[in-house]
């Protein structure tokens, strides 16, 4: 009980590698004192499953985490319904165990992994990334994951396969909001697709993400297995993935599909174009309270501008 | 209705309208406003605002279709309380939103058609708050005031289009704020209709054959 109210970070976790490794005994031995002070982490999350991995320092912000209290109950999973707390009450529905996950298409060599599998075969690291929100809110999350590149090199893309699809678990069973409401009303067209040109899906800062905060991905989170494309607004690392396909079109994705002069298939964060309905210029880093100026590819410019050089960005939002 | 009677019904409309705010700060005291406090507070008084506007637009629809006056006692103070809760919603905009960022609130205002019908919602409400008192009706005559008190309406019609507006793809509780409104404002215009047809025809049986 003492360990839980606890705050589970500080901005020690990100500066100190020893004390964030240690964290659990370090907590442990400072709970007794930590735990007559009111407020900060008091109603911490239950730690799931632990999942080590060392941090790539070249690849991680400099910024302390968002609580990861704060990360686990404001969620946008559609699957679970369209409230931020939606996906942390019933996140209990999903099965992330044992979970395949089919890699197909214009490849050489396709193959389907059991999600476990791919772990071992890809040591997973820690990168900490800005995740900014359409909706103009942004957190900094410490993931766990392996490039995808790494992934897809292993089944083969061919010559034709110029992007690639990724689907979402379809199980009314483990996903609720997946079940048609009144007059057949269905939020989203399930299930959930999204899409990465070729070479954007092979940047190496397109990550797998099987874990976070040090532990197996919650369910909530988008369990077993999403990924993480840190310069993109968050819903186009799609989660829970059952299907990783190569393909030679851009594949038709589910928010784009909703609404298109709302989501581009590209929706690479840019303060300069708009959402049609609210301005992209500034964000709410979950845990501030100042409106902070929302940075060019999410701050990710220098890594990733290059894929875009020549585009409109204005016409390919 | 006895005076009793009126005063327990206009209590229990304090007590109503004034639970959301309580609820508030009930979770602003206990640390319960999510991790995104400044929307969900935003979000929580924009819906009160509407369901409390919706709430005093429907007790002349009541008159009409089940013939009870008690309800028009309660138009007033219900019309208040909206405005009292748009009020709290906009000043939550301007200090904890924008804090007091007065050139980029106004470009919202101008450039998001939401925050225009928002806005021209809150200023339809303004004569009318401005206007409640028994004074003012006196002055501006009944007929007159009354007149002037269906603003109230457009500010339903601006307040929901303001609500479709922003809501996201995937929700729902828009349109059936949306639905709601239809209905109270369809009994008003039947209403009228048949006020209209009847007057036609006594004026019809009185000229002379
Ligand atoms: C009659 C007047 C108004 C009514 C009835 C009203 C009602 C609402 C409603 C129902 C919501 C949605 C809550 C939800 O998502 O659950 C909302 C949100 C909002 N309103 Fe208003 N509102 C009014 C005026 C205004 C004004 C004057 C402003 C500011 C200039 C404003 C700014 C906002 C903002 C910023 C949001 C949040 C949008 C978002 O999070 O995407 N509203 N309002």
């Amino acid at each position: 009980m003492l360990i839980r109210r606890a705050p589970r970070f500080t901005s020690n976790d990100v500066t100190d590698e020893t004390l964030y490794w240690n964290r659990r005994e370090w907590i442990a031995a400072a709970a007794a004192t930590l735990a007559l002070l009111p407020g900060e982490g008091a109603a911490a999350a239950p730690a799931g499953p632990p999942l080590k991995a060392a941090r790539n320092e070249g690849l991680s912000l400099k910024e302390p985490p968002t609580k990861f209290d704060a990360a686990t109950t404001y969620n946008n999973f559609y699957e679970f319904g369209v409230n931020k707390d939606d996906p942390a009450r019933l996140a209990h529905t999903l099965r992330p165990r044992p979970w395949a996950v089919q890699v197909d298409g214009l490849v050489h060599t396709p193959k389907t992994f059991d999600v476990d599998e791919l772990i071992r075969l890809h040591p997973p690291e820690e990168r900490v990334y800005a995740l900014r929100c359409v909706e103009a809110w942004s957190m900094v999350i410490p993931w766990i994951g392996f490039p995808l590149g790494a992934l897809l090199r292993r089944v083969e893309p061919t010559g034709q396969a110029k992007y690639v699809e990724f689907t979402t678990l379809l199980d009314p069973n483990q996903f609720p909001a997946q079940r048609r409401g009144f007059f057949g009303f269905s939020s989203l067209d399930w299930p959930y697709v999204e899409g990465l040109r070729l070479d954007e899906a092979m940047h190496p800062l397109t990550l797998v993400t099987v874990g976070m905060y040090g532990q197996v991905l919650p369910n909530q989170n988008g369990a077993p297995l999403r990924v993480v494309v840190p310069w993109k607004y968050g819903f186009k690392s799609a989660k829970s993935i059952v299907r990783i396909r190569l393909v030679a079109e851009e594949p038709k994705t589910a928010w784009n599909k909703a609404a298109a002069q709302e989501y581009g298939f590209y929706s690479n964060v840019n303060p300069e174009v708009s959402h049609p309905r609210w301005s992209q210029a500034t964000e709410r880093r979950i845990g501030e309270f100042r409106r902070r100026p929302t940075l060019m590819f999410n701050g990710y410019a220098d890594q990733v501008a290059h894929l875009y050089a020549g585009m409109n960005l204005k016409a390919l939002y | 209705m006895p005076r009793r009677a009126r005063l327990a019904l206009k209590a229990l409309v304090w007590a109503a309208c004034l639970a959301p705010l309580s609820w508030l700060v009930y979770r602003f005291a206990t640390d319960d406003l999510t991790a995104n406090p400044i929307s969900f507070v935003t979000n929580t008084l924009g819906d009160w605002t509407l369901r409390i506007l919706l709430a005093s637009l429907t007790m002349t629809p009541l008159r009409i279709v089940c013939g009870l006056a008690w309800p028009i006692a309660l138009r007033r103070l219900l019309g208040l309380f909206a405005f009292f809760y748009v009020c709290l919603h906009f000043s939550v905009w301007i200090v904890l939103d924008f804090f007091f960022d007065w050139p980029r609130m106004w470009e919202d205002i101008v450039k998001r058609p939401y925050i225009t019908l928002g806005m021209l919602g809150l200023l339809s409400l303004l004569p009318l708050a401005l206007t409640s008192t028994r004074g003012w009706i006196k002055r501006l005559g009944a007929r007159t005031w009354t007149r002037l008190h269906r603003l109230a309406y457009l500010a339903g019609v601006l307040g929901c289009l303001h609500f479709l507006w922003l809501a996201k793809v995937g929700r729902t509780d828009q349109y059936w704020h949306a639905a709601t409104l239809a209905l109270l404002l369809g009994v008003r215009v039947v209403d009228a209709g048949l006020r209209f047809a009847r007057r036609r025809r006594r004026a019809a049986s009185t000229v002379p054959a």
